[in-house]
């Protein structure tokens, strides 16, 4: 095992459980992420994306395989592992202070410190003169970012991304996206981004990972190279490689309506 | 965007769009002034002009009269303060017990599903009718009176307050999961913060049904207060005192409802 794999899953399965019966989630997938990677996972809708950043996060566990963070198994949520959401579910009776500082509250983690640092966070990314209003003021983008920084504040080593653009319009998705992924690769996080949109996954990613339809597997890894002089998302979308690589997986996703 | 800006210079349509908006404001608050107005001074003349039984109806110079009198016994205040003291000590305890029960109940799924079908027959049992048990079993007095309005208030804040938990969005239960919150702190961190609207507009209808439920078990122990006026004033026919401790009552009521309004307001910031 190499030494900077930040996650790992080995074999892994799972199965839902309903009164409806059973749901074979995800299929005996394997692959592994390193330190400082950013990885996007795309696949059809319903195929248990969201499944395999539950079980990074803790959230449930594997019928089958083993999940690996840091190079230990996943017994439960931990600290080392922040999860955005689809949504940025502020809560609107807080502050963006208080929101911000959430993660750290419940890990009784709320110090000088800590407050020090999640402070010098929403000062850096422009948020500084807003810390004392309330989330309904502020914008779309803006709460997306709030919603970064709560993340960030708990300090994880893996970041977690659930479609973490799907609720913004077009323009705040592009700026976000670009905005988003500057700020993980500054800080030196590992990160995995859950998406459906092909073009947001090959600009931001170092990796993709395409998945079937459910049970899901993983059909094939793309190695992003694209030669841009800068490598924010943006500019990367204008690499004469982008296409290839968005028609090769448009391909896989075998998408029929 | 984000910080309005304030435009000192007004433009001439924007101030005759302000104008309107507040003449219709004011003539609104004048036609609500003018029909109390017509309404008391329609009921006067008519008493007076006989055209009317005030013996029936009273008038309002009677219940003037009676208000002063009432004062100058040094009643008025001890049967006031009797009714709003049996009143508030009834929501006060109907709002925190129902919250409480609320909170046992979203916390055991269990419990909350063996509850169901109790909570659904109590809940539509008129809680007048259990009264005369009331009465019996704690006796006739104040305490009665409470626990009267205790029941009536009970069973529907228990029923809205644990809706109103259920209906926090599962997402924002997820978003402090993953941050490995425990079961008390999602009850503090996301469910009892979120619900603060839903456990204000049932301390709101709470007030309504406390007051049903005081002047109902006064009606029913009758030893002071304002339903105990009612009701004597009912059985020896002297309508003046009726009216009054009706007039006292809606009064009351109304500036206990905008004191809570006011709370609202005041704490609940993040609203507006």
């Amino acid at each position: 095992m190499s030494k900077n794999e930040m996650v790992s899953l080995k074999n892994v399965s799972l199965k839902y459980h309903s009164l409806e019966g059973e749901t074979h989630a995800i299929n005996n997938i394997s692959f592994s992420v390193n330190q400082g990677e950013f990885i996007g996972i795309v696949g059809p809708s319903g195929c248990g994306k969201t499944t395999i950043l539950s079980l990074i996060a803790g959230l449930i566990k594997p019928t089958k395989g083993q999940v690996l963070v840091d190079n230990k198994s996943v017994e439960g949520t931990s600290t080392d592992v922040g999860y955005m959401l689809q949504q940025d579910y502020l809560f609107e009776w807080r502050t963006i202070m208080q929101n911000v500082l959430l993660g750290l509250e419940i890990h009784n983690k709320v110090n000088q410190f800590t407050k020090a640092k999640a402070e010098k966070l929403l000062e850096i990314y422009g948020l500084g003169d807003f810390k004392n209003h309330y989330p309904n003021q502020l914008s779309g983008g803006m709460r997306q970012r709030v919603a970064l920084i709560r993340t960030l504040a708990i300090d994880p080593k893996i970041l977690l991304l659930d479609e973490p653009f799907s609720a913004l319009d077009y323009q705040t998705r592009l700026a976000m996206s670009d905005e988003v992924s500057t700020i993980i690769r500054k800080e030196g996080k590992t990160a995995l981004l859950v998406t459906h949109d092909i073009s947001e996954a090959i600009s931001m990613s170092d990796r993709v990972i395409v998945l079937s339809k459910r049970p899901a597997t993983i059909k094939t890894i793309h190695h992003i190279q694209l030669t841009t002089e800068k490598g924010n998302p943006i500019s990367r979308r204008q690499a004469p490689e982008f296409r290839e690589y968005f028609n090769a997986i448009w391909k896989e996703l075998d998408v029929h309506v | 965007m984000y910080n309005r800006k304030v435009n000192n210079a007004i433009s001439k349509e924007h101030a005759l769009y302000l104008a309107r908006i507040k003449r219709k404001k004011l003539l609104i608050r004048l036609t609500q002034i003018g029909i109390l107005i017509a309404f008391i001074a329609l009921w006067e003349l008519t008493a007076r002009l006989n055209m009317i039984d005030s013996f029936i109806t009273s008038q309002p110079s009677r219940i003037v009269n009676t208000l002063k009198s009432l004062y100058r016994e040094g009643t008025l205040w001890m049967h006031i303060s009797i009714t709003i003291f049996e009143t508030i000590i009834g929501f006060v305890l109907g709002t925190v017990l129902g919250t409480a029960i609320a909170i046992i109940l979203w916390w055991s799924d269990f419990v909350a599903k063996v509850a169901d079908p109790y909570l659904v027959v109590l809940s539509s049992l008129p809680k007048v009718a259990l009264g005369p048990i009331i009465i019996v079993w704690i006796g006739a007095g104040p305490l009665a009176i409470i626990a009267m309005a205790l029941f009536v208030s009970l069973i529907v804040t228990i029923i809205t307050v644990l809706n109103g938990f259920l209906e926090v969005s599962p997402d924002k239960i997820k978003l402090l999961q993953t941050f490995g919150a425990s079961k008390i702190q999602i009850l503090m961190k996301v469910i009892l913060p979120a619900s603060v609207p839903t456990i204000i507009s049932a301390v709101k209808v709470n007030i309504g049904m406390s007051w049903v439920g005081v002047i109902v078990g006064e009606f029913l122990v009758s030893k002071a207060g304002l339903g105990h006026l009612i009701v004597y004033g009912g059985q020896v026919f002297k309508l003046d005192l009726v009216m009054t401790s009706v007039f006292i009552l809606s009064i009351a009521a109304a500036l206990m409802y905008q004191f809570v309004a006011w709370l609202e307001k005041k704490y609940v910031r993040w609203q507006y």
